[in-house]
């Protein structure tokens, strides 16, 4: 098993024409993903590697019994997609898009999560299950199929955890990309607790950054219901206050969301945090 | 996007929202006809213009001119004073607060109010803060007013000027695309109005395409990083001397913070994020280059940006901008092996990991090897 992505699962792509869409489409393929249905308004009947192109999600579930889907629109437009999605009867969204406005994310985020459907993203790298299925932008060859499961704010800094801990010999289970924005649909709790129950999932690594206290929660959440061993490393112990590094969600406002008082709640919850991305398989050898 | 007090003032003022009158002013000759007696307010984009000595009462119209002579030019923590705002003095008979904001945790709006305004939020007792979570999908709901008054324990005609002033901000957080909008003090007068004294708004950089009518505003930047912006980078200044560029803000951070561990500092943050433009790179480049940074750090992993890409990018800026700054590559990633042997051509050193390539850059700063 893996926790919300399997082989079971039948894809659509939201964007499929643009550049990102295709060539993604590819590498998802590569991966092993079932991609069954594209997704751009005005270019039904046409055909991107194969997959065919409808002009609404809902035909793409009719059709081609689509169950999950994965967003390349631009950011403008990613409100509307997402909710075409979650109407159309899709279970798992998974939101690629940076930059998208947060009002936007406040309504369709907490739409999403009242329809019952998880939202993984936006701003994220998505999800990947080794050996199964993956909806998202992370190199195929980084990863290795094993035990351990993987929940990171960040995109690349994921591709490098990722490689260190194949380098290393700690295969992944699932790898949640949960994304750098201050609204995001699957949170570290969230992710926490489905790792929690996964039988595949042996230990937990965590990646986290500076800006709000999702860190904060999920140790308190470690603290009280994970018994899975869990290693976590934290970006931005040099970032200055008031600057938002890159990412929407990654800002220490007014003494709130800095790297100490993250790294001192994983401290008190017994997570041991690497102080170098590459130092994470050395951590998990010694849990 | 942060907003200076007087215009967020006239947002404000858009939205119905009471706010005194005043007028601007760059120098003091153009100050003509200002309402008296008045405040005079240094606009700047940070807090605690009051303690600095920023805020400050003239009666006569000399006298406004005098305090703005004096205001105008100051520098209040480390930024300089360019306008006054000189705004109509008001009769304070009690300093309320108001701010609305986003709680990550709850994926909700947040409206926090007290009664204790007019002092900084942060130091407001726990206990003697109202705060109310609005479901954005359905809106504020006349319960979340109720409530908040309820606790406020203000007569009833204030009362109903508080909640359309809470209507109002919320109407404008949402239309707006605010991550803050806040009003300390919301001042009642002793004639009974109800007046924003202050006003903070910060809008949301992703939603500019939205707002074009904000291009422009001076905001909170060195001219590098308004030029990086206005191209669409994310470069951000540091207090150090060592620029990183890096793909991705995880990445870039990660990269900062190994720096510091080998007792290097960071002068520049520049995240490439998933571009695959070398002409993007390239200027991104250009823009570290022209930060005079003492060694340049690259850490790339290759994924939808391909190594080689960057590679060819650092190339072509270093070439010509004919900059001799030492530069330390850790590539990993799509198309490793090409880029290596590209940056290895323009002389960088290379690293296999982040710790490796921070340790040598720190090396590099200070002489050696």
């Amino acid at each position: 098993m893996a926790v919300l992505l399997t082989k079971k699962a039948r894809v659509v792509v939201q964007g499929i024409t643009g550049h990102q869409g295709q060539f993604h489409t590819r590498a998802m393929r590569d991966f092993g993903t079932k991609v069954v249905a594209g997704v751009t308004p005005g270019k039904a009947g046409s055909k991107i590697e194969g997959v065919p192109v409808f002009d609404r999600v809902r035909d793409a579930v009719l059709k081609r019994k689509a169950n999950a889907s994965i967003l390349f629109v631009p950011a403008p437009y990613v409100k509307d997609a997402a909710v075409e999605a979650i109407e159309a009867g899709i279970k798992l969204v998974v939101i690629i898009t940076e930059r998208i406005p947060f009002h936007d994310c406040l309504d369709f985020v907490p739409f999403a999560r009242s329809k019952g459907v998880t939202l993984i993203g936006p701003n994220c790298p998505g999800i990947a299950s080794p050996g199964q299925a993956k909806m998202g932008i992370i190199p195929n060859l980084i990863f290795k199929e094993g035990d351990t499961g993987v929940i990171s704010r960040s995109g690349t800094l994921t591709y490098e955890i990722v490689y260190a801990m194949s380098q290393g010999g700690f295969g992944q289970s699932t790898c949640v990309g949960i994304g750098g924005d201050p609204i995001n649909g699957t949170n570290m709790v969230d992710a926490l607790a489905l790792f929690q129950k996964d039988r595949k999932t042996n230990r937990i690594v965590l990646v986290g950054e500076i800006g709000g206290t999702a860190e904060e929660e999920a140790a308190e959440f470690i603290k009280k219901k994970v018994t899975k061993p869990v290693v976590a490393y934290v970006a931005g112990r040099t970032a200055p206050p008031g600057k938002r590094m890159g990412h929407a969600g990654a800002i220490i406002q007014a003494g709130r969301g800095t790297a100490e008082s993250k790294v001192r709640a994983f401290d008190e919850a017994g997570v041991p945090v690497a102080q170098y991305p590459g130092d994470v398989p050395k951590l998990l050898a010694s849990t | 996007m942060k907003f200076l007090e007087h215009k967020a003032k006239e947002i404000f003022a858009r939205y119905e929202i009471p706010v005194p009158r005043g007028v601007l002013a760059s120098r003091p000759e153009d100050i003509v006809d200002p309402p008296l007696p008045c405040m005079v307010k240094a606009q700047v984009l940070i807090g605690g213009r009051g303690k600095a000595g920023g805020i400050r009462p003239a009666e006569t119209l000399e006298e406004a001119r005098e305090v703005a002579t004096q205001i105008l030019g100051m520098d209040i923590h480390g930024y300089r004073v360019k306008q006054v705002y000189l705004e109509e003095r008001l009769h304070i008979r009690k300093e309320l607060y108001l701010g609305l904001t986003i709680d990550r945790s709850a994926r909700e709006p947040l409206l926090m109010a007290t009664a204790m305004g007019g002092m900084d939020v942060e130091e407001v007792p726990r206990e003697a803060l109202l705060m109310e979570h609005i479901p954005a999908m359905v809106g504020l709901q006349p319960y979340v007013v109720r409530s908040l008054l309820r606790g406020l324990a203000l007569d009833k005609d204030i009362g109903e000027q508080v909640a359309a002033v809470v209507r109002h901000a919320y109407d404008l957080f949402r239309k707006e695309d605010a991550e803050l909008v806040e009003i300390n003090p919301l001042v009642v007068t002793d004639e009974g109005r109800v007046v924003a004294g202050d006003a903070k708004l910060v809008v949301d950089d992703n939603a500019e395409y939205r707002h074009p009518e904000y291009a422009g505003l001076d905001q909170d930047r060195t001219p590098l990083e308004q030029e990086a912006h206005d191209k669409g980078i994310v470069f951000i200044q540091l207090d150090g001397d060592i620029g990183v560029i890096a793909n991705g803000a995880g990445l870039t951070m990660a990269t900062l913070d190994a720096l510091n561990l080998k007792g290097g500092r960071g002068g520049v943050f520049l995240d490439l994020g998933g571009t695959d433009d070398p002409e993007k790179v390239k200027q991104a480049f250009e823009l570290l280059i022209k930060a005079h940074p003492s060694v340049i750090l690259v850490n790339i992993f290759g994924g939808i940006t391909k190594a080689d890409t960057v590679a060819m990018g650092v190339k072509q800026a270093l070439d010509e901008m004919h900059a001799t700054i030492p530069v330390v590559a850790r590539i990993k990633g799509v198309n490793e092996a090409a880029a290596k042997e590209i940056l290895r051509s323009v002389g960088s050193q290379a690293a296999e990991t982040i710790e490796e390539a921070a340790e040598l850059a720190v090396k590099l700063k200070s002489g050696g090897p």
